[in-house]
């Protein structure tokens, strides 16, 4: 049933190239129809804990490769997420004429089934190819419809994450022939492996090495801010607000679980790394004037923080991770999506040369300022409930850890309320002075991604029930493991 | 005398020994392809005596197969000749550096 | 929305709001403090909050502060910012400033006071940054965000450590437990003291709250002297219970205080602007409060949160009704006179400078006399004579403030002298209010010798005590008092004389700006500490950005992941030099290959 989930936007990729003058419509309709689905799995869903919707088909049985996907209280807010923001990307990339537009929605769409899928797969092999599925379209995307020198740059980062996702498909092969009898994939099988603290450890960094590149994790994220840059607005969307979080996942639903006795001693020097992430993209983050690096670096900065919460293991970090992931997702793309209108208007990115534009754009202005405050985590948004948790989570692991992780908050308001100062407030200049407000399209766009902001900042509670059960069933599967 | 199985091994070692060093020495492609036929025959006579000898037909079974793969690799070699000679007027290999790093 | 309707509604629900708290405060007098949850907020594991109120003595009486001056300053808002083009959401950014500042003392638990903490950091922002055209104010509000933000992480991490101790965010969990003192909780009252240094601007964080005097006049009225940063000494007091319990905390709570109290009045002894007096007579009464808090008077640090509130908003109301009607000039160099034309600012703000003066019978009088003698028995005699220089200090910046704004000759251009006229009801009637409080207020708390003497009480001692406990001091002898009281009248007397001569007889104004030297000009300068922040935190955090990216990113980080791609890039350029191209070659190195493998099949 949920696999309806992947066969849609797959099967409209497909029939774009049919009927390539309808395909902004195609590709609005089957994301929201992947919207509607996944709010008819939300209002099924029993959230008591375990797979649901899902199904388990022999695939190749000779090599115990299985269909098996479905979905859990986890991996249900991340369906959310990547169905709530496909439509918003979509609909938000009409303010630009792409050309061969049937191509650009159908990679869409492709990054669309393949995201749906990576989080609905239950099988080691499985995830992995959609793993790989998902990169391919976001770097076509990136790479023809990118900026300035975006075959170096897409190229680089083509092969880092590919590179990284080989040692993942090592390490899941490991572990894969440790299984017991005809060797098996499937999740349940890979839980059950009990290995020794060399190979887990072995297999964290595999793991880790894949998920840390596509977070991207303090020192895997050279790709990162260039990519961000070249990349057209609905890609740089999809790559910052979606495609990160697969590596998120990953963390949760296969590194933690599979390799936990390594979370003692290799996981405290990736906490520490994510740590380290945190205040270096912050640093960097001040000290940019391109928006899109600023707010690049700073996704940097904020990942580095939910890795380090989820990696400690704790209720409130695991919670605090699943629940900063959202509001990670929404945050950025309106972050983006605000640049992306400041860019078509003005065509420069450029903090030196902008200014003022609250005056001619108070709309955007005050649209802007909701979903900054959502980044910047001011108590009552949703950015602000996650951090808090996070930062709860580790504090358990350590109070200096937590201090140092804590710095986001003097640094997160230092660049973000630069950017807001540098390009909303001041004098107006020539080029700013006759900046259109937004159009009703942009204003609803935003005001859809404001709401979240607001609202699950004041209430987080039933997003928080949602995964609670699952989450601690995968803590007790890590917690007895060890 | 009988003709042993030995006899079969010399013949063919000495037709793939002529086969190696005709590839190795001489310039003409086609003559370069039909050495490399020599060697394939001289691998294919070894392989069906021996497959009389110890009364296996697998080994003839191969023979079949390796027949059928070098008629197609002569008809495709020939055929990259054809067009190589109709565009340089000449087989001679040297011709074919093309490719070099 | 019409402005008129704006201001209406824009005030009428604070004033809505402020006879709610005055009936929530009426409840609580009859049958004690209540609790009300409205749903549950966050439950991960072992942490559950409520989204709950407490209601309680202390929040009742900062609630009753927080609606009923906001009130005022909403009504006084209608009239000043009238011509202004941002009136609409001026309204709506005070209305929301109420809402955080009230969820800040209403809360049940550290968490929604937390939300309210930073709900009014953000309210301040907004506000001072309110004319955001101008770069320079928007920096101002930068600023203060930022600071607050670092006041902000250590009482998150406070928050963080109370939960570890206690398992609990709730008021009632945490200061109901008996305590014991223990390093945790001498931890957690430093972590929450720094929450409070950058709300309530104490040294260090204190440099943002005279540049938030960017804001229009009613937010640093409201904002900046009234209510938020006073949220740090409700912090405090709300926690009395731990701080009792760790007298190292205390310690640092009053040293700090006191060097706030001291450094911000020699500061302003010298500050030109109107506004930047008032500021830094604020920075420094918060510090009094510390030094109250410190001593374990909280009642008092309380009682002193009152009063200022009454006369620091007056004279901040004051002033905005000075600079309306100087038509924006701010520096009192420029002013003088203005007793005649306007008469009710004028006998307002002669009323506010005298309250906090400390002038008998107004309100300060009181509240500083109070907290004078909890030094005096809880401090040491050191804290004690520096607190009295330091109170000295304060009569003398703003007797120097007065009397070169109201008394004297006028200074400004004609133009403005044409200009001067007496703000609208809607301004004075504010002002005339908090006067009235100001005169009155001090009778919440009267000494001990006045209990005996005229049958008062010191209702807030009483009404404040069953939330927190002050620290037992010796009964105080009425020698004492009537001392203090003498010295303190006469010293005031000969004060107002000698700044009356030195700048209304003698016409001696304070010297232009370049003129300056010596330590005149480092008072004026505020002991260039915003350039000794800027110097030692500002910018060596902006060339380290610099520096990462250049030195450590481009070159390192990034020059290793672009080194692998160069090594398979230059290995393969030796690679292919295999690939010659001669076909012989490659034949002759497959038929080595097939030796190579005969002669190892055979040897091995």
């Amino acid at each position: 049933m949920a696999i309806l989930l992947v066969l849609i936007p797959l099967l409209s990729a497909c029939s774009l190239l049919l009927a390539k003058g309808m395909a902004k419509s195609i590709a609005v309709v089957s994301s929201l129809i992947n919207l509607g689905l996944t709010f008819f799995f939300l209002s099924q869903f029993n959230n008591e804990g375990g797979f649901q919707f899902g199904d388990d088909l022999i695939w190749v049985e000779r090599l115990g490769l299985h269909f098996h996907y479905g979905i859990d209280g986890i991996t249900l807010l991340l369906l959310l997420l990547t169905n709530v923001l496909t439509p918003i990307i979509l609909i938000g990339s009409f303010g630009r004429k792409y050309d061969n537009e049937a191509l650009f929605y159908g990679l869409i769409l492709l990054m669309n089934a393949g995201l749906n899928g990576v989080f609905m797969s239950l099988d080691g092999l499985l995830f992995y190819i959609f793993w790989e599925i998902t990169l391919l379209p976001i770097w076509f995307i990136c790479a023809i419809w990118g900026g300035h020198d975006r075959i170096r740059i897409t190229l680089k980062f083509f092969i880092y994450t590919f590179a990284g996702s080989l040692l993942m498909l090592l390490a899941l092969i490991y572990v894969y022939l440790q299984t017991p009898g005809i060797h098996s994939f499937d999740i349940t099988a890979l839980y059950a492996v009990k290995l020794t603290a060399a190979e887990q450890c072995w297999i964290f960094w595999g793991f880790f090495a894949a998920f840390a590149i596509k977070m991207p994790v303090w020192p895997f994220h050279s790709w990162q801010p260039d990519t961000y840059t070249v990349s057209p607005a609905p890609g740089t969307m999809l790559l910052s607000g979606i495609m990160l979080k697969m590596g998120i996942y990953g963390l949760i639903r296969w590194m933690m679980p599979l390799a936990p006795a390594a979370l003692k001693d290799s996981g405290q020097i990736a906490i520490w790394l994510s740590i380290a992430g945190i205040v270096y993209a912050a640093i960097i983050a001040i000290r940019q004037q391109d928006l899109k690096r600023v707010v690049a670096w700073s996704s940097i900065s904020h990942v580095g923080l939910i890795a380090a919460g989820i990696m400690t293991a704790t209720t409130a970090g695991l919670q605090g991770g699943m629940l900063q992931m959202l509001a990670h997702g929404i945050n950025v793309v309106g972050l983006f999506l605000v640049i992306e209108m400041i860019e078509q208007r003005l065509n420069i990115r450029d903090m030196s040369l902008l200014g003022g534009i609250a005056k001619p754009a108070p709309k955007l202005a005050v649209l802007f300022m909701i979903i900054m405050l959502g980044s910047v985590a001011v108590p009552l948004t949703n950015g602000f409930v996650g951090e808090f948790l996070l930062l709860n989570g580790v504090f358990q692991f350590g109070i200096w850890a937590a201090a140092i992780a804590g710095l986001t908050v003097i640094f997160c308001a230092v660049y973000m309320l630069r950017i807001y100062q540098l390009t909303m407030f001041g004098e107006t200049n020539q080029l700013t002075a006759t900046t259109p407000d937004v159009n009703p399209r942009e204003f609803w766009l935003l005001a859809i991604l404001c709401v979240p902001v607001l609202f699950f900042g004041f209430y987080p509670q039933p997003l928080l029930d949602i995964a609670r059960n699952d989450i601690e069933n995968l803590l007790k599967i890590i917690a007895v493991s060890n | 005398m009988p003709i042993s199985i030995d006899h079969y091994v010399y013949l063919s070692t000495v037709l793939f020994c002529i086969g190696v060093m005709g590839v190795l020495l001489r310039r003409n492609a086609i003559v370069l392809l039909m050495c490399v036929e020599l060697m394939l025959n001289a691998v294919n006579l070894l392989m069906a005596a021996f497959s009389t000898h110890f009364n296996d037909p697998s080994g003839q079974v191969f023979v079949f197969f390796i027949m059928v793969v070098a008629a197609a690799e002569v008809a495709v070699g020939l055929a990259i000749l054809v067009m190589v000679y109709r565009h340089a007027k000449s087989v001679d290999i040297g011709l074919f550096n093309k490719l070099k790093g | 929305m019409g402005k008129s309707l704006v201001g209406m509604v824009g005030s009428g629900v604070v004033l809505g709001s402020f006879i709610l708290s005055v009936m929530a405060w009426m409840q609580v007098k009859e049958s004690g403090a209540f609790e009300a949850n409205a749903f549950t907020w966050l439950e991960v594991g072992s942490l559950h909050i409520e989204f709950g109120f407490l209601v309680d003595e202390l929040s009742s009486l900062m609630m009753l502060i927080v609606t009923g001056i906001g009130f005022l300053i909403h009504v006084y808002s209608v009239g000043y910012m009238h011509d202004d083009v941002g009136f609409h959401k001026f309204f709506a950014y005070l209305n929301l400033f109420i809402f955080s500042m009230l969820l800040l003392v209403m809360g049940s638990n550290y968490l929604i006071l937390f939300f309210g903490w930073e709900g009014v950091g953000l309210c301040s922002y907004l506000l001072i940054g309110f004319w955001y055209k101008n770069k320079e104010f928007g920096k101002a509000a930068r600023k203060a965000f930022i600071m607050n933000r670092i006041g902000d992480l250590g009482l998150l991490i406070g928050m963080f450590m109370l939960f570890n101790e206690f398992g609990s965010l709730n008021y009632k969990d945490v200061l109901g437990a008996g305590l014991s003192s223990s390093y945790a909780i001498t931890c957690i009252c430093i972590l929450f003291f720094i929450g409070a240094m950058g709300k309530s601007a104490q040294i260090p964080l204190y440099t943002w709250l005279p540049d938030a005097m960017a804001g229009p006049t009613p937010v640093s009225a409201l904002i900046h002297a009234a209510t938020m940063v006073t949220a740090g000494i409700y912090l405090v007091a709300r926690s009395g219970v731990l701080y009792t319990a760790s007298p190292d905390a205390m310690q640092l709570v009053m040293y700090v205080g006191l060097a706030t109290a001291t450094f911000a009045a020699t500061i302003g002894l010298k500050q030109n602007d109107i506004k930047k007096v008032l500021a830094y007579s604020t920075v420094s009464q918060l510090g009094f409060m510390f030094v109250a808090l410190g001593v374990g008077a909280y009642t008092t640090a309380m009682f002193h949160v009152t009063t200022h509130a009454f006369f620091k908003a007056l004279l901040f109301l004051g002033s905005g009704s000075v600079i309306h009607a100087m038509g924006g000039e701010q520096d009192i160099r420029k002013m003088g006179g203005l007793k005649k034309y306007l008469p009710i600012t004028h006998l307002t703000f002669l009323i506010g400078t005298l309250a906090i003066a400390g002038i008998p019978p107004l309100a300060g009088f009181f509240s500083k006399d109070e907290i004078l003698t909890n030094t005096y028995y809880g401090g040491g005699s050191f804290v004690f004579i520096m607190l009295c220089i330091t109170s000295v200090l304060t009569a003398i910046y703003m007797l120097r403030l007065y009397f070169l704004t109201f008394r004297g000759s006028f200074r400004g251009t004609r133009e403005q002298e044409h200009h001067l006229h007496e703000s609208p009801l809607s301004m004075t009637l504010p002002l005339i209010v908090l006067a009235i409080l100001s005169v009155v207020g001090g009778f919440l708390g009267v000494p001990e010798w006045m209990e005996h003497k005229l049958g008062l009480h010191h209702t807030l001692n009483g009404w404040l005590g069953n939330v927190v406990h002050n620290a037992a001091h010796p009964a105080v002898t009425e020698m004492f008092e009537y001392t203090l009281l003498a010295v303190s009248i006469a010293i005031l007397f000969i004060l107002a004389l000698a700044v009356r001569t030195f700048y209304i007889s003698r016409k001696t104004l304070p010297e232009p700006d370049e003129e300056e030297i010596g330590i005149v000009k480092l008072l004026s300068h505020k002991y260039y500490i915003d350039e000794l922040y800027d110097a030692i935190f500002v910018r060596p955090i902006q060339s380290l950005g610099t520096f990462l990216h250049d030195y450590i990113e481009k070159p390192v980080i990034d020059g290793l992941v672009n080194g692998f791609g160069r090594l398979s890039k230059s290995s393969g350029k030796l690679i292919r030099l295999l690939q010659t191209g001669n076909t012989e070659f490659y034949l002759l190195g497959m038929v080595l290959g097939i030796i190579v493998i005969f002669v190892l099949n055979f040897i091995m």
